[in-house]
């Protein structure tokens, strides 16, 4: 694998490509764990992992200073897939206290070409997205949940992902000499 | 105008780098009671500045300066802390900071797989890419004490 210094330019890699290896991962781990339930969890899992390390990517690209409220956030996760899936969802259907909120996608790159068998149902194809941005905001200390509203794999004319606010997690204060 | 050294500490106090270049006086202790004492201070100092600060603090803590040595701080939305001792006459260390973090840490730590969050980094890449990085720098130029 060559690294090159430019590597933080737009070096793209073309969208079917991603389409068509993610398809073929969630294909091969439906094989291995033979239970629609357990492929949701480690996709989850996956995407967690991702979101934890692509967070210092994003900082570091974007220099963003830490947000102040939850509208900053909802910008910022949507300026995020705008930089690496190049898509831009729509933030709706804020709750009241402006603590949850919806990310609303007319397409879904990762489900381009795919179309979900009816023995399937239960199987939350897209699950790494939710995952990456659990793992992503806990590294800057916002423990949120996230799960699908809708999705297009399953009739719907749109992918609604729900993002909760949980609790903002608390600097760690070292310990002291024992 | 030069570079002493180099601690980096994730959100938890942990050490995961340290590295260091004219550093020609030893503190006489340990590098982890060191790195536990240098954390510690800094701690405190983020915290008091905030408390006293006359205004919400943006930014917070920036750089203390004695008449020997200047030490820079630079801390990530994410937690992780870069801490550089410079003499006293460096200047932009925030933005060199700010490009260490991008250029080095993101590509050479948080892209490499075998490398698990919150552990020493022991990449040997990552090692002599930083000293590339910090020797390149105009900061880091040639030695006049």
């Amino acid at each position: 694998m060559s690294r090159q210094a430019s590597r933080l330019d737009a070096k793209k890699v073309n969208s079917e490509f991603l389409t068509l290896t993610y398809g073929a991962l969630v294909t091969q781990m439906l094989r291995d764990f033979e239970n629609a339930e357990d492929v949701n969890k480690q996709l989850e899992r996956i995407g967690y992992n991702m979101g934890m390390r692509l967070i210092e990517d994003f900082l570091a690209r974007t220099s963003a200073p830490r947000c102040l409220e939850m509208r900053e956030t909802a910008d910022r996760i949507q300026q995020a897939f705008r930089i690496y899936l190049n898509i831009q969802p729509t933030i709706s259907n804020w709750s009241p206290a402006s603590d949850e909120f919806s990310l609303v996608f007319d397409s879904n790159p990762l489900t381009e070409f795919v179309e979900l068998p009816p023995d399937l149902t239960n199987l939350r194809y897209s699950a790494i997205l939710s995952g990456c941005i659990r793992g992503a905001l806990e590294m800057v200390q916002l423990e949120v949940q996230c799960w699908f509203v809708q999705d297009q794999l399953k009739g719907d004319n749109v992918t609604e992902l729900r993002v909760k606010f949980v609790r903002r997690l608390e600097e760690v204060i070292p310990a002291g000499e024992d | 105008m030069t570079i002493f050294n180099l601690y980096i500490f994730d959100k938890f106090g942990t050490l995961l780098h340290y590295a260091e270049w004219n550093r020609t006086k030893k503190s006489g202790i340990t590098r982890e009671e060191e790195a536990k004492l240098t954390y510690g201070m800094l701690f405190s100092i983020k915290s008091f500045v905030s408390k006293i600060s006359p205004h919400d603090p943006k930014e917070g803590f920036l750089y203390y300066k004695t008449n020997r040595y200047a030490l820079h701080y630079l801390e990530t939305p994410s937690g992780l802390k870069f801490v550089l001792n410079t003499d006293t006459t460096a200047i932009n260390v925030k933005e060199l900071l700010q490009q260490l973090y991008a250029k080095v840490w993101v590509e050479f730590v948080v892209r490499d797989p075998l490398w698990t969050p919150g552990t020493v980094v022991t990449s040997e890449l990552f090692q002599s890419k930083l000293d590339e990085f910090v020797r390149q720098s105009p900061i880091f130029g040639i030695r006049n004490i």
